[in-house]
Parts: C-alpha cells; sequence; structure tokens
C-alpha cells in the first residue's frame, strides 16, 4: 500500500508555507504528524500531488500562557500534554485527554493543531476545543483571521479552513481551581478510535454550579455542546439526579452517527453514558 | 514519478546518505536502502506496529513517516540493539521468557520497549501495559511479551 | 541429562530477536514487483480488462494452458468447482484476481495496477447463508444447486425416539461472525528463476511447503523437479496459509516466462479482504437430556458459508464435515443426527482457521449444556460432571475413538483453582450493587496429529497425514533431522531436538532441525490441525530410535563389547558401568572414514528414517472466564481466564503455554472482539486493523495455565498436540459467562462475537432499563 507520488516541500518559516499553500494549497496537502494523512495516503484514499511539510518550522512548536489563554502551536505534539502543560484546571484535564490520543508513539508524531486541522468527529482535541470555545488563529497570504469552533467545523473532515490556510495556532481559555472537570470515552479496543466522548467543565460558586460546558464528541458528525444539558445542570449543586438527567438530554439531542461499531441508538446508549461518567468525574474527585 | 533527493541521517550510529522518491516511507527505505530488513511491515496504516523504530529517541511507526522526513535525524532499529555478540537486556529478556513465536512484530515490539523504559524505566505494570497495548502480536497472546518487558526493566536497573 | 520437559529457550530465537529473520519479503530485494487488478464487484461478467500500451497486463489469456484450482473429495456429497487462476469471463467475489502488472518497484506496480480498467457488467451478489439459500437465488457455481458444495448427512437410528422420549429438549440457534486469521506477516512469495538450471525457487510464507509445490506443478503442468519450494521464515499462518493460491502460481508462472525474479508481497488490505476467511457460520442445535440430565440425544443442522471457491487441500467441506463428526466432543452422546452444509456465496473463500469448526461447534454444545443446566436445576459443573467421557478408549457416535484423556478430571481442577463457590457469593453481592460478574466454563477435546486414517475417512482424494523424517549424523557428530512438517513459529526446530537429543544420547545443540526445503525435505503436509509434534515428533523418536541402534552398533565395534551394553549419553558412546567409551565426534569420523570396519551399518551408514502415521490423539482442557459487564455501554472486561490442559507429555513446557496463550487470545476475539463485514453489494467494510479488531495487549487478561498429564499409547512420544485447543475453548467460556452474567435479565449468549452493542439490545429486547 504505497501512496501515488507527490511533490515535496519542506519550508522552514511560516512565509515560506504560505506562499507554498498559495501554489499548491488546491491539490497539496500539510503534512504536520501524519498519523491520519499518511495512512490515507497508503490507502491511496488521499492523493495530493504535494506535500508541505511543516515539521522543520521550529517557530511553530511551543505551548505557552497569555492573555488568560493556553496557546498551542501547530507543531506541539501530543505527547507534550501527557505531562502538565498549565495550571488550574486543565493541569490534569489535558493529560487525561491526551492518553486516550491512539497510542505512545501516534502520539510522539501527531500534533495538537493537525488534530483540529483534521476534524476527524473522533478527536479528543477537537471536542476540547468545541466544548471550550477555543479560538483558532488561521493564515494564509490574505491576512490573519480567527475562528470559533462553530464557524469552523461543517462536518466530518470538513472545515471552513481555505486551501491556501494554515492553522498556527489555537488558543484555549485558561480556567481557575473554581472550575470541575471530567472526561470519558468509549472505545472497542485501546487506543481506537472513540465511538463517543463526554467533556464536563463546571465552574461552581458557593457550592453551586454557576457556568457549565458539556460538550459529545466522536457520536456525531462534529462535536458540539449540548445547550440543553448545560441548563439543566445551571444553578444545581450538580447532585446524581440532574447529571443523570443531564446525560440522558445529551443522548436525545445528539443527532448520531451510524456506522459498522456503532448503530445510532447505541451511539445513543454511549453518550448517555459517558456524558454520565465525565459528569461524575467533575462532581467526585 | 517525483525526483529522488538525498537524505542524509543517522541510523545505528552510522552516517547514511540515500537516494529516494519523497513517497518512499521510512521503513521501506530503512529495510530497502539501507538493507536494514529487521523492520516489518505488518499493515502500512499505522496499527499493528510492526514498523516501529526510534526517531531521535522518540517511538514512531516508520510506516507513517517518508524517509525525507528523516533528514538529519537519529534513527535507531533493531539491528542496533545488540552490542557486537551481547544481547541487550530486552532481546535477552525475550529470549528467556518466550516472549516471541514467528516473530514478526519482535522487532516493534523491542524497539517499544526500548523507548518505554529510556522514557520512564521505573514504569509500573498497569502504566506498562498500556504502553505495549500499542503493538499487535497474533501468535504469543501477550503474556510472555509483558513479562519478558518487566524481566528486563529490572535487570535494566541494576 | 534429560532435556524432554524442560523449557528451554528457543534455538530459533537470536536469528529473530536480532532482525536477522528472512521473510518472503525480506527476499524480494531487487525483485521484480507483481501486483493484482482485483474485482471491484462481487458478481459480474467480465466485458473487457483494458490497459494502455504501455502497461503489459497479465491475463488468463496470457498464462496459456494453466489449469485451475480444483480440489475433489471422493463423496457424491460434494460438487468440485474449479477456481481460475486469474478470472476468465466472471467474476464471484470482490477481491479476485483478473490480471497482474509487474514493475521494477512496489510503488510504481501500484501505479500501473491503477491504470488498468476493467469493464464488468455488474450481477446482484448472493453474501449470506440466506441469500444463497433463497429459493431462486442466483447460483454462484451453476453445478452446484441451491449454491450448496456439500451437504453431508449422519444419522443413528433411534434419534427421534430419543426426542420423544426426552424429559428437556433444549434448542436455539448458534451464529458464529467470520473470522480473518490476520497473521502479522501477510502472504507473499518470491519466485526465483534460475537460467542455469531452468528450475524455479519459490520462497513462500507458507504452512505446506510439498503440498504448494505439487499444486504449483499440477496448474502449471510442469513435473516437480522443477520447482523448489522453501518457506523460510513465515510470520504466523494459523492455518490461512495452508492452501495453494492462484497468486502463487502466477508467481512461478512469471519467473519463468520472463526469466527472472518476481515477487509478490501481499498488503493488508488484500490480507483482510482477499485472501481467505473462516468460521462463518450458523447452526442449529437441539440437545434431548432426561430428567437428571443426560444426554440422549442431539440433532444439529450446520451451515457454513464457504465463499466463492473450495480452497487446496482441504476443500470446502473442512468446516461442515469436521462439525458433523465432533459435534458431540468430550460428551457422551447415545443418539445423534445431523446434516452439515457448505454453501457458496459471492465472498472471499475460506480455509481452515486454527481450530476451524470446533470453537464453534464447542460454544454451541457449552451453551447447550449451561442452557440444561438451568433448565434443569443443575449447577454448571454437575451436568458435565453425568455428561463428560470418563472411560477411554470411547468410540463417539460417529465413530471417532477417544484414546484415554482428563476431560472430568481437568474440569474438576479448574474447579478448584476457580474457587466457585466463593464467586457465586461474590457475584450475589455485585448484584446488589449493580454490577454484573460471570462465569462461564468449557470443556472440550481437540483432535491433534490426525493421520491418513483421519483424513481418509473424510474422502479426502488428497489424504495428508503421515510424517517422515530423515536423520543424519555427519563426520563430526552433529545430526541434521530433515522433516517435512513446516513451523510458522511454534519452536518445532527446538522441541524436535529435545525429543531427538533425549532419544539417542547428545545435546540439542548438536542437532539440527531443517524444515520447509522440498529440495531437501522428505515429502510432508505442513503444519496444521495441531500435528507437528506428534507427528513429526514421533516419527522423530522412531527415526531417533533406529539411528541410536545403529551408533551402538559402531560403538560395539569400536569398544569391542556388545551393542547391548553400550549407552549413549551426553553425546559420549560407552560401555555400561565402565569408564570405556567414545565421543560422539570420534565415532562418527570412524563410522565415515573407516566404514569397512562396521559391515552391521553397510546399508544405511549413520542415518536412519522414520515415519509415523497415527490415527491422532486427544488432548483436552477446561477453560473458566470471569467477567464483569457494564450494562451502560455491554463492555466486557474479562477479570480472570483460568485454563487446566492436558497435552500429554509437555515436550517444552514454555512452548507448550505460548500455544496456549496464542490460542485464548484469538478465542477471547472470535468471542468479543473480531469479526468481518460485508454489505449487501458484497464489499468488505472490515479491510483495516482499524476496523478489523485484533486485540492489543489491554484486552487480553493475565491467563492462568494449569497442566495435568495423561500419558497415551495413541502418541508414540506421549505428547499431544495443543495448538488449537486455547482458541477451541475460550470463546465458549467467555459466552456462558456473559450469559451467566446477564442471566437475571433472561437474556443468554448464542452469538459470536457478542459486541457491546448487542448486549444492550438484548438487554432492551429483554424488557430491562440499562441506565
Amino acid at each position: 500500500m504505497k501512496p501515488v507520488s507527490f511533490r515535496y516541500f519542506a519550508p522552514r518559516t511560516v512565509d515560506d508555507a504560505l506562499d507554498l499553500l498559495a501554489t499548491h494549497g488546491e491539490e497539496g496537502k500539510i503534512l504536520a504528524g501524519g498519523q491520519s494523512l499518511v495512512p490515507a495516503m497508503n490507502f491511496r484514499l488521499a492523493r495530493p500531488t504535494s506535500l508541505i511539510d511543516i515539521n522543520r518550522i521550529d517557530a511553530l512548536d511551543y505551548v505557552r500562557e497569555g492573555g488568560g489563554e493556553l496557546r498551542i502551536g501547530a507543531l506541539a505534539r501530543h505527547a507534550r500534554f501527557e505531562a502538565p502543560v498549565t495550571g488550574g484546571a486543565l493541569s490534569a484535564l489535558l493529560p487525561q485527554v491526551a492518553r486516550h490520543i491512539g497510542h505512545l508513539p501516534i502520539r510522539s508524531r501527531g500534533t495538537f493543531c493537525g488534530s483540529i486541522a483534521h476534524a476527524d468527529p473522533a478527536s479528543e482535541w477537537c471536542l476540547l476545543a468545541a466544548t471550550l470555545d477555543a479560538e483558532l488563529v488561521v493564515v494564509s497570504r490574505r491576512g490573519q483571521r480567527s475562528l470559533r469552533p462553530n464557524e469552523y467545523f461543517i462536518t466530518a473532515l470538513t472545515t471552513t479552513l481555505e486551501p491556501d490556510e494554515l492553522l498556527t495556532e489555537i488558543r484555549l481559555p485558561l480556567l481557575d481551581d473554581n472550575w470541575r472537570t471530567g472526561f470519558s470515552e468509549f472505545s472497542r479496543r485501546a487506543g481506537d478510535f472513540a465511538l463517543a466522548m463526554g467533556a464536563a467543565f463546571l465552574r461552581f460558586e458557593d457550592g453551586r454550579i454557576v457556568e457549565a460546558r458539556i460538550g459529545v464528541g466522536g457520536a456525531t458528525d462534529r462535536p458540539s455542546r449540548i445547550a440543553a444539558a448545560e441548563t439543566v445542570l445551571t444553578g444545581t449543586d450538580g447532585g446524581p439526579g440532574v447529571r443523570h438527567a443531564a446525560g440522558n438530554i445529551a443522548a436525545e439531542t445528539i443527532d448520531p452517527l451510524e456506522d459498522i461499531h456503532s448503530s445510532a441508538p447505541y451511539r445513543r446508549d454511549l453518550v448517555r453514558a459517558m456524558v454520565g461518567r465525565a459528569l461524575d468525574q467533575a462532581l467526585t474527585r | 514519478m517525483s525526483e529522488r533527493q538525498n537524505v542524509t541521517f543517522t541510523v545505528n550510529g552510522e552516517k547514511r546518505v540515500i537516494r529516494v522518491e519523497p513517497r518512499r516511507s521510512l521503513a521501506d527505505a530503512l529495510r530497502e536502502d539501507c538493507g536494514l530488513t529487521g523492520t516489518h511491515l505488518g499493515c502500512e496504516h499505522g496499527v499493528c506496529g510492526a514498523c516501529t523504530v526510534l526517531l531521535d529517541d522518540q517511538p514512531v511507526r516508520s510506516c507513517l513517516m517518508f524517509a525525507v522526513q528523516a533528514e538529519g535525524t537519529r534513527v535507531r532499529t533493531v539491528e542496533g540493539l545488540a552490542d557486537g555478540d551481547k544481547l541487550h537486556p530486552l532481546q535477552q529478556a525475550f529470549w528467556d521468557h518466550h516472549g516471541l513465536q514467528c516473530g514478526f512484530c519482535t522487532p516493534g515490539f523491542l524497539m517499544l520497549a526500548v523507548s518505554i523504559l529510556e522514557l520512564d524505566p521505573d514504569i509500573a505494570e498497569p502504566e506498562l501495559r498500556e504502553a505495549l497495548s500499542s503493538n499487535l502480536c497474533r501468535c504469543t497472546g501477550y503474556q510472555n511479551i509483558l513479562k519478558s518487558v518487566l524481566a528486563a526493566a529490572a535487570e535494566m536497573r541494576k | 541429562m534429560r532435556w524432554v520437559g524442560r523449557p528451554l529457550p528457543r534455538y530459533e530465537d537470536p536469528v529473530l530477536l536480532q532482525g536477522r529473520g528472512r521473510y518472503a519479503a525480506d527476499l524480494a530485494q531487487g525483485a521484480r514487483i507483481l501486483r493484482f487488478v482485483r474485482s471491484p464487484v462481487a458478481r459480474g461478467r467480465i466485458l473487457a480488462v483494458n490497459a494502455p500500451p504501455e502497461v503489459p497486463i497479465v491475463t488468463v489469456a496470457v498464462l496459456g494452458d494453466v489449469k485451475p484450482i480444483c480440489p475433489r473429495l471422493d463423496r457424491p456429497d460434494y460438487v468440485a468447482v474449479a477456481q481460475p487462476i486469474l478470472a476468465r469471463d466472471r467474476v464471484t467475489y470482490v477481491g479476485e484476481p483478473i490480471a497482474a502488472v509487474i514493475a521494477d518497484t512496489a510503488a510504481e506496480a501500484e501505479d500501473l495496477a491503477e491504470q488498468v480498467t476493467v469493464e464488468i457488467e455488474a450481477e446482484t451478489p448472493v453474501v449470506t447463508l440466506d441469500q444463497a439459500l433463497a429459493p431462486g437465488a442466483p447460483l454462484v457455481h451453476d453445478m452446484a444447486a441451491e449454491n450448496t458444495l456439500i451437504d453431508a448427512r449422519f444419522e443413528t437410528s433411534d434419534v427421534a425416539a430419543a426426542f420423544s422420549a426426552a424429559h428437556q429438549v433444549v434448542e436455539f440457534t448458534f451464529t458464529s461472525g467470520r473470522q480473518a486469521a490476520a497473521p502479522l506477516e501477510a502472504r507473499g512469495a518470491v519466485a526465483a528463476f534460475d537460467p542455469a538450471t531452468g528450475r524455479v525457487t519459490l520462497s513462500a510464507s507458507t504452512q505446506m511447503p510439498h503440498l504448494l509445490r505439487t499444486g504449483i506443478a499440477d496448474a502449471l503442468g510442469i513435473p516437480e523437479s522443477e520447482l523448489r519450494v522453501i518457506a523460510p521464515e513465515v510470520g504466523g499462518g494459523f492455518g490461512q496459509k495452508m492452501a495453494l493460491i492462484p497468486e502463487y502460481v502466477v508467481a512461478v508462472w512469471a519467473a519463468r516466462h520472463f526469466a527472472c525474479t518476481v515477487a509478490w508481497i501481499e498488503d493488508r488490505l488484500e490480507n483482510l479482504t482477499a485472501s481467505f476467511h473462516a468460521r462463518d457460520q450458523r447452526l442449529h442445535l437441539r440437545g434431548a437430556f432426561d430428567a437428571d440430565g443426560r444426554l440422549l440425544a442431539i440433532d444439529t443442522d450446520v451451515l457454513c458459508n464457504v465463499g466463492a471457491y473450495s480452497n487446496f487441500p482441504a476443500t470446502c467441506g473442512v468446516e461442515p464435515l469436521m462439525a458433523l463428526a465432533d459435534m458431540p466432543g468430550p460428551y457422551q452422546v447415545p443418539e445423534y443426527g445431523a446434516r452439515a452444509r457448505g454453501v457458496a456465496s459471492n465472498t472471499c473463500p475460506m480455509a481452515p482457521y486454527r481450530g476451524v469448526s470446533r470453537p464453534v461447534i464447542t460454544a454451541a454444545m457449552e451453551r447447550l449444556m449451561d442452557c440444561a443446566a438451568a433448565r434443569l436445576g443443575l449447577d454448571a459443573l454437575e451436568i458435565r460432571r453425568r455428561n463428560v467421557i470418563t472411560e477411554f478408549p470411547h468410540t463417539s457416535v460417529t465413530g471417532v475413538v477417544h484414546d484415554p484423556g482428563s476431560y472430568r478430571e481437568a474440569m474438576e481442577a479448574a474447579a478448584r483453582v476457580v474457587d466457585f463457590a466463593q464467586f457465586r457469593a461474590r457475584q450475589q453481592k455485585a448484584r446488589a450493587d449493580g454490577r454484573w460478574l460471570g462465569l462461564g466454563m468449557s470443556v472440550f477435546a481437540e483432535r491433534t496429529g490426525p493421520g491418513t486414517p483421519t483424513f481418509a475417512a473424510r474422502r479426502m482424494v488428497i489424504t495428508p497425514g503421515f510424517e517422515r523424517v530423515e536423520l543424519v549424523m555427519d563426520p563430526s557428530g552433529f545430526l541434521e533431522a530433515r522433516i517435512g512438517s513446516s513451523p510458522h513459529g511454534q519452536g518445532l526446530k527446538t522441541t524436535l531436538a529435545q525429543l531427538i537429543a533425549d532419544e539417542i544420547g547428545v545435546a540439542p545443540d548438536e542437532i539440527r532441525v531443517i524444515a520447509g526445503d522440498t529440495d531437501r525435505c522428505p515429502y510432508g503436509w505442513g503444519t496444521f490441525a495441531s500435528r507437528s509434534l506428534v507427528i513429526a515428533g514421533g516419527a522423530c523418536k522412531l527415526a531417533a530410535a533406529t539411528l541410536r541402534e545403529r551408533l551402538q552398533a559402531v560403538a560395539s565395534q569400536i569398544l569391542e563389547a556388545a551393542a547391548s551394553d553400550i549407552e549413549i549419553s551426553d553425546g559420549r558412546a560407552f560401555v555400561r558401568g565402565t569408564d570405556l567409551g567414545v565421543e560422539m565426534r570420534q565415532l562418527a569420523r570412524a563410522a565415515y572414514h573407516q566404514s569397512h570396519r562396521f559391515p552391521a551399518i553397510a546399508e544405511t551408514g549413520l542415518s536412519a528414517v522414520g515415519t509415523y502415521d497415527p490415527y491422532g490423539t486427544f488432548s483436552n482442557a477446561c477453560h473458566v472466564a470471569i467477567v464483569a459487564v457494564d450494562i451502560a455501554t455491554g463492555q466486557v472486561e474479562i477479570e480472570r481466564f483460568v485454563v487446566v490442559e492436558d497435552a500429554g507429555r509437555l515436550i517444552n513446557p514454555m512452548i507448550v503455554e505460548g500455544q496456549i496463550h496464542g490460542g485464548v487470545a484469538q478465542g477471547i476475539a472470535n468471542a468479543l472482539y473480531e469479526k468481518v463485514v460485508y454489505d449487501d453489494g458484497g464489499n468488505i467494510s472490515t479491510g483495516s486493523l482499524a476496523d478489523y479488531l485484533v486485540p492489543t495487549m489491554a484486552e487480553i487478561p493475565k491467563l492462568e495455565i494449569h497442566h495435568l498429564e495423561t500419558l497415551t499409547e495413541a502418541s508414540v512420544t506421549g505428547a499431544k498436540g495443543v495448538g488449537e485447543g486455547g482458541t477451541i475453548g475460550a470463546p465458549a467460556a467467555v459466552l456462558n459467562a456473559v450469559s451467566d452474567a446477564l442471566a437475571p435479565f433472561g437474556v443468554g449468549i448464542f452469538e459470536m462475537p457478542i459486541t457491546p452493542q448487542r448486549i444492550l439490545q438484548l438487554l432492551r429486547e429483554a424488557g430491562c432499563e440499562t441506565q
């Protein structure tokens, strides 16, 4: 299973990469981690005639805090997040999520931003980005723009990224210790694509939830927040009854994917369970 | 067919210069251009891990990288594990504890285990199981692979 | 020094550990690469095969006078179908090879193959058993009415009466999902043409080098001596490499035609979709029990979806005929009625896969036992006690002879290892906490080392079975054993060396076992049916015994003592009770270079041939699984898995346990994870290892293995085969455990794999609120 021939470019600066994208972006692809792109190329399902390898652009390899945000550069690999990269509520959550991404060797190469750019429904980082309303920084020779997840994700593997654009940075809001978090994922084998994921972020004040962000991924064509579940949790103490209700709402609200690994009804069952477990974690640990 | 280009990199401590098409995978370059056939291809879509090598000390699936990406890097393969006639402790442990049967997945598991133990020489069994679940084996049922790596880890801590 | 029974590290390992093992793909350096153009549709008429002029293609017309693959059974209930080497007029499954291209590299070969276009008038395929058997269904092969390639029946005289007299009749339909053996090394071969001799040497990833030589020579119409087949290192087989395949025929043809070295290296997509599949079965089973839970009769109707063609040499009859003959398993079954059919469909053909039908029939019989036990108020152990064979030899109702085994003892031992009573208490408490634990067991006997008598009974036209071993000591005192069996990971070269070492009195590292080369090895049948240690081992022992006598004759001459006073130990022949002796090295040198002194061995020199062709011997085991079922997601976690097995004398216990580990892992995979999925168009949805769920270490729990030893004259070494036991017993134990966990909901499992989704569906159908 060998890919079709392609021209290979390895720019060392973002500007050079953008120039190449301007010329080759239509029939070409950015190569970052390659853990999703190269299998598709080996199956000849993806047939780019040019590959723009951004792995030499050292300036994109960063994770830093600034302006109340965690700013993640395009070359930050999944492996980097297996240890805490920041304080507050994300400190333990990011490593917890990172452990679910494929396997160790995949995490050596795959990148956070690459996962967002690829927009696989089963992507853990896509779910986090959607749930936390991350800011996506996108550049091209035509300039720079920022996108929010609801302006970005169209459907599975499809986004509003233009062919000449490069996703250079993702910005997650820093969350202080008033936030309690939870994440739960279901897959058939260790490291497999998630059939359903639930992410819960609950901000507490005086023992009551004042802000809730509940995200579902893996079960739908793109990750999304479940507003109705967030509403039912807000103002409560997050007890078992309301957590259970939130899980049910999430299960009933989504438009589930169907494939050989899961029917639509089963996906709803999984969403109910994963959202429930994410909420249980947020409340009990 | 695209123009071939030179790739200069180090394999098992030895400098290599090869000339390959961009689409040549790192796995195929090691096997065919460097003559190191110990790295095996089991799936070419990044699931089985038989092609695992170390690239700048990180475990990677060499079927998911192109050789041109390895320019200037240090690659380690199974052929570089033994020190002359002396087997690496992991190789010795796999031998002592019957950690292989057909041997096809073994180089990938050895390189994976090398990287796991380099990252965390004191790794506990549950975490080791999780890390070793990166690769597939069809013959051993995994029992003796785990046993071998645990034995090697203990030996290497001495 | 005794070697048998020791967990000797394998001689095979150092080469493999250093990455120096040469598998088929490693031998393809510099070869021209063959790539097949395969049918994109499951059924249809080929209208044209087109390629640009600069892309030379090999089609069936170009092959010329090449014979199709057409395995036969000498029985009237079997319809022989012919599989063309390359499809001519019709395609019968997605992936069927239609044409081939050759290039200098694999990547270029794929590029060229994409330029070949095939025009096919597609027709609606038959994919499932029901579609293939539906009245008026399109025929996969015109000569096979109702798409039935084999329809075997068996009935004792009083089956109906037994069912009428029964206190309880338990019946159900059991379904087994299609499996893919998925060895880590896919198939592949390198065919090298030698211009000096005109011969081709085919290095092929195969379990049966001699049969491959015969089959390819027949297909090409050449004498077998024109072809040498070598099995290099083989990266697993599990039965999938136990067959003659068109791709290897074309590789040899191309090497001869183009007078060069040609390689075909299968990729994983081809391996998952167009190699061989197995165990796509549905059976209906009825058991008649008396009031004490004793089986009076069983009745079964077995349907096997065998795909588009019949594999050579086992044939598509192998699964149904094994089910027919062996359904009674380890139990006393006085009356038995059975029908077993192999049904063709427009899907990938089947070949035997580790365990063949036994995993399915064992699962069905073990579910029968548990269901009957529940119905009759007996526990799982007790009902089996009342039915398991305890007296030997036992001739089953189908005429299969069971040599001594420990079917009951293994079960009792397992019950002691796993404290059943303690588990039941824990299970009760867990249920109160809303956690669903289950315990399941399976008892089975595994037919191993079947020789020609067994295969002849199946009426195979090619009757495998015997093994011949040629044993030679060279002038340096080193032994070479050339065997016809062909290992693919079992450590055969180590275990046979241990056997020979003990028999003669030398160390195993002074013995080299040569296998897998048709130029060097006596004609043999390869490695399958858990046969190698039993049959090749038996032949080794016999050859070694004969050689020892010849060594004693030479030593007696040298030492001037009676041959009966000569002992050989630690590589030295000596007169018993004295210091008078001679090293093997000197003895061998004398035998070769002073042969006039040794008229006793004038005919043979220091060599011996052993041939062994036994009826076969049954090993047995009891598997116990403890599971936890998460009823919110349907996920099954195996908490504990125990095996008590009896494989007779263990030549190398470490290797035996390795075989059990691997088999159990595949059995767990069969029970919970793996299934080949076809859509209605006959296209495979599980064409990658991301979708065909081969388990990782995380899915396979720690396995506890315990041993019993029953020695039997049915195997001259005392060893019984063990290669398939793990796959045979594990699914049944897991399915029974899941059923036990879900018993409070009225849910029982009669299918494999049992997936989390299906568990939730069954719970819902039983009216249960899962969350």
